[in-house]
């Protein structure tokens, strides 16, 4: 291992409900949806209406103002519900799959021979160009852009998430395939940010790529923190950011010229009966799962991880970008004298509660309560703690609070997105809602200079 | 605990706006959320949240502050007695502080907590909970005689002017304990310096042979005189142990070193107090002390440095008062700068201008006006760093 990156800031939190290495089969879902929602920023065009069937690979909507970037059905089937929120906003595409599982028809290739034009148009045809992300912003990549390089990390340190040396094990092919076939994108290199607490069996050994080790807790999975160990971003400058999960999708469709939307994903949490992986659908309806694994009815479905995922309503649909499930009990409870007691139980980062006596080797049950009011900015010192970046997150955050540009771009907006301070936002005491502050910098950034 | 919750549940239509009690939101709501922690849950962003509040790091910083509260009274008891020549036993001379100083926290309290509320409840807010800590702060650092209506004043004009009109707890420049006194020393100066106004008489009188003058202004009246007249230690009559321990006179909670430690271990063990800020402080006022005893111009000028540290409340004030992390630097590498200048101004002001006994407030009151300019410079250096990173590639 030579390039070891050591990060110290940053935090594990000890949360209940960590996965076991066994994989279960289990029933296709009947039901599937895209969530526009899963794509920053995204305005849908509506490319079917209820009643229309597709396949595998179908586009059900596109980016209205690149109509290029096609979102597509993960099954074949029959479109059974456009579902809208307010100002009939999209939310979500409902498809219920019949069980041949068509897909529409790729040209199989060897990626190696392929033009970047011939690869751009096929993952553009295929729906899986949303696989890759663009820096800064963390929103769809634009395909007429030049990356100056493409980051993908090859571990997830947030809470619970799924060991990828478990759930790539068998996809090595269709890896390198993928990876064959970015390497065309881009005239810059592919770096791959690996863990030096895993054995990395597929990734270790890929070929065309830089590799670079981690250590250190979480976020130092997230690619917005290796991008910046690596090679930080500047003003002007464009990556483009992938998951293993998308590099093996792009992979399996030059192999196979099928679309294929499974994959392998952790459902964990406290509330969850033997937490471990089970083969799903990208999109797939987590209903039938939770109706069976859970160990009581009532809890949070978090589709991604407690600190980033999302929840949707009655129906739960597995996200695009997500490979795993946690499930936590709802928060929704008084607790009298509740920040007066001595709170062995309560782990907290912050050691104002009893519990940093136990050993670290404690697990704890987390809630979505929000443990106290919001406040004004107070403390200092504690986003700096769990961020390891050349960043002074509280002037950021008031940067974008009084919407000056200026300020954003020069403390440092183009290198974080949501992720990156999620920790922030879980140790605040002062309950600000750190995320959805820069993600308002980054719309504003956008509606700026576009 | 349900019958109570059931009650509140009820009386809530009653708070909002076109309820009956609608003037009284604010301070309901303040004690709502005393008694129980809130349903509330995460909507956006993360899911899950620390269990750490505003209500909880101040509960801490004033159980840190009880050592120095209790050994207060006691020594409010144990001056009284000294000075009025009695010898009595540990609890009447406790209860003697208990009597004394329970009216000062009282006052400052209803005083400082009815205008939070009051604010609050114009701006339409939920109370926050800043005051908790000064409330207890402001009794912390008056002298035991201070009349209970001098006390109601500064607070008043320290939680208005200080605090609500740059937008309450998060917003303020100053730190609002310190302005609280800075402006009963100004106001009143005559009941906030001297030899008389630090041990609490009652209606009796001084025996014979006690001074009631803390160890900073004997140290101060000993530097006019030539050194040679200058009798040992610098002219302090107390022992290094009774600096130390805390039998001095002086403001409540300011005495006991000891006391302030434990408070010290307390914020650094919880990390609440940040130790660099603490640390830097304690650097810069011993530095100055090297300094001064190079100058060596008078008696004062020779106290060793360390032995400022346990003279007056600059210890108090390097715990407490510079923590404050609203009025302080922000950034890490401004802590440092911050609490050096801190303590180098503090010991500069105690030591070289005889008409301020104790510099330690008025050092604090300084740097917090300077401590936006430290940061900004830190802020541009940062902003200077990542522009160098793009022009070095280019």
């Amino acid at each position: 291992m030579s390039n070891v990156i050591k990060l110290k800031k940053g935090l594990d939190i000890p949360i209940k409900g960590e996965p076991a290495d066994i994989l279960e089969n289990i029933p296709m879902p009947e039901t599937f949806a895209i969530k526009p929602a899963d794509f920053q920023g995204l305005v849908p065009k509506l490319r079917v209406k209820v009643g229309d069937k597709v396949k595998g690979g179908t586009a059900l909507f596109v980016d209205k103002y690149l109509p290029e970037i096609q979102y597509v059905s993960p099954v074949s089937g029959e479109v059974v519900a456009i579902n809208r929120g307010e100002r009939r906003k999209i939310l979500e595409v409902v498809v219920k799959a019949d069980q041949d599982n068509l897909s529409e028809d790729f040209p199989k290739a060897d990626p190696k021979e392929l033009s970047d034009g011939d690869i751009k148009g096929e993952l553009l045809r295929s729906g899986l160009w949303p696989a890759i992300k663009s820096r800064p912003y963390g929103i769809v990549a634009k395909p007429a852009d030049q990356p100056k390089a493409i980051f993908i990390s090859c571990f997830d340190s947030s809470p619970l998430a799924p060991d990828f040396d478990f759930v790539f094990k068998d996809e090595s092919e269709a890896w390198q395939t993928g990876i064959n076939a970015l390497k065309k994108l881009t005239s810059g290199k592919i770096y791959l940010g690996l863990s030096v607490k895993k054995e990395n069996i597929i990734f270790a050994k890929t070929e065309g790529v830089e590799i670079n080790y981690f250590d250190g807790p979480h976020p130092s999975g997230n690619v917005g923190i290796q991008i910046h160990a690596i090679l930080p971003l500047n003003k002007g400058e464009i990556v483009w950011t992938l998951q293993p999960q998308g590099v093996i999708m792009i992979g399996r469709l030059f192999l196979t010229g099928k679309y294929d939307a499974s994959r392998i994903i952790a459902l964990v949490g406290s509330e969850v009966k033997d937490p471990r992986y089970y083969q799903f659908w990208m999109g797939g309806c987590l209903c039938g799962l939770l109706k069976t694994k859970l160990s009581k009815q009532k809890g949070r479905v978090i589709s991604g991880n407690v600190l980033t995922g999302t929840t949707s309503g009655s129906e739960d649909f597995l996200g695009f970008y997500d490979n795993m499930v946690s499930v936590i009990p709802e928060g929704n409870y008084y607790e009298m004298f509740g920040w007066a007691l001595p709170g062995f139980d309560k782990y907290s980062p912050s050691r104002t509660f009893f519990s940093w006596l136990r050993s670290g080797r404690n697990k704890y049950v987390f809630n979505s309560n929000t443990h106290g009011e919001e406040r004004a900015f107070v403390l200092t010192d504690e986003y700096d703690k769990v961020l390891p970046m050349d960043i002074l997150p509280v002037y950021l955050l008031k940067a974008i609070l009084v919407n000056d540009i200026e300020a954003m771009e020069q403390l440092g907006i183009y290198e974080v997105i949501e992720e990156d301070l999620a920790l922030c936002e879980y140790v605040c005491t002062s309950k600000i809602n750190v995320q959805s502050i820069v993600r308002k910098g980054i719309n504003s950034m956008i509606k700026e200079l576009g | 605990m349900k019958i109570l919750r059931d009650w509140i549940d009820k009386q809530k239509p009653k708070l909002e706006k076109g309820g009956k009690f609608h003037m009284f939101k604010s301070g309901f709501g303040a004690v709502e959320t005393f008694l129980f922690v809130p349903n509330h849950t995460t909507r956006q962003g993360s899911h899950i949240r620390d269990y750490v509040d505003l209500k909880r790091t101040m509960t801490i910083v004033i159980v840190a502050l009880l050592p120095a509260l209790l050994f207060g009274m006691y020594n409010t008891g144990y001056q009284h007695y000294m000075a009025t020549g009695q010898m009595v036993s540990f609890w009447p001379v406790f209860f003697f502080g208990f009597k004394r100083i329970l009216p000062i926290i009282i006052v400052s309290y209803v005083v400082g907590l009815g205008i939070e509320i009051a604010a609050a409840q114009i701006r339409g807010h939920q109370v926050n909970e800043g005051y908790l800590v000064t409330g207890m702060l402001i009794p912390l650092i008056m002298p035991v005689t201070t009349p209970l209506w001098m006390i109601a004043v500064s607070v008043a004009f320290s939680v208005i002017f200080a605090k609500e009109v740059f937008g309450g707890t998060g917003m303020n420049i100053w730190n609002p304990a310190l302005v609280a006194r800075a402006f009963l020393f100004f106001a009143y100066p005559s009941q906030m310096s001297g030899d008389s106004v630090w041990v609490s008489l009652g209606s009796k009188t001084v025996v014979d042979g006690f001074s009631g003058a803390t160890p900073l202004s004997q140290a101060a009246t000993a530097a006019l005189k030539p050194m040679a007249e200058v009798a040992s230690n610098h002219g302090i009559s107390y022992s290094l142990m009774d600096m130390f321990a805390g039998f001095i006179p002086g403001s409540i909670g300011e005495t006991s070193k000891i006391a302030i430690l434990i408070g010290a271990a307390i914020l650094l063990l919880t990390r609440i107090g940040n130790w660099k800020i603490m640390f830097s402080t304690i650097l810069g006022g011993l530095f100055m002390g090297f300094i001064l005893n190079l100058i060596a111009a008078n008696s004062y000028m020779t106290v060793p440095a360390w032995q400022h540290l346990i003279m007056g409340g600059f210890l108090f004030g390097a715990v407490f008062m510079v923590t404050d992390p609203v009025s302080g630097a922000q950034t890490s590498t401004g802590k440092w700068i911050y609490g050096f200048l801190v303590g180098l101004f503090g010991i500069m002001i105690r030591v070289v201008n005889p008409a301020y006994p104790e510099g330690m407030m008025l050092s604090i009151l300084i740097m917090n006006m300077f401590a936006p300019l430290i940061d900004y410079y830190v802020v541009q250096s940062n902003i200077r760093r990542r522009l160098k990173r793009a022009l070095v590639k280019s």
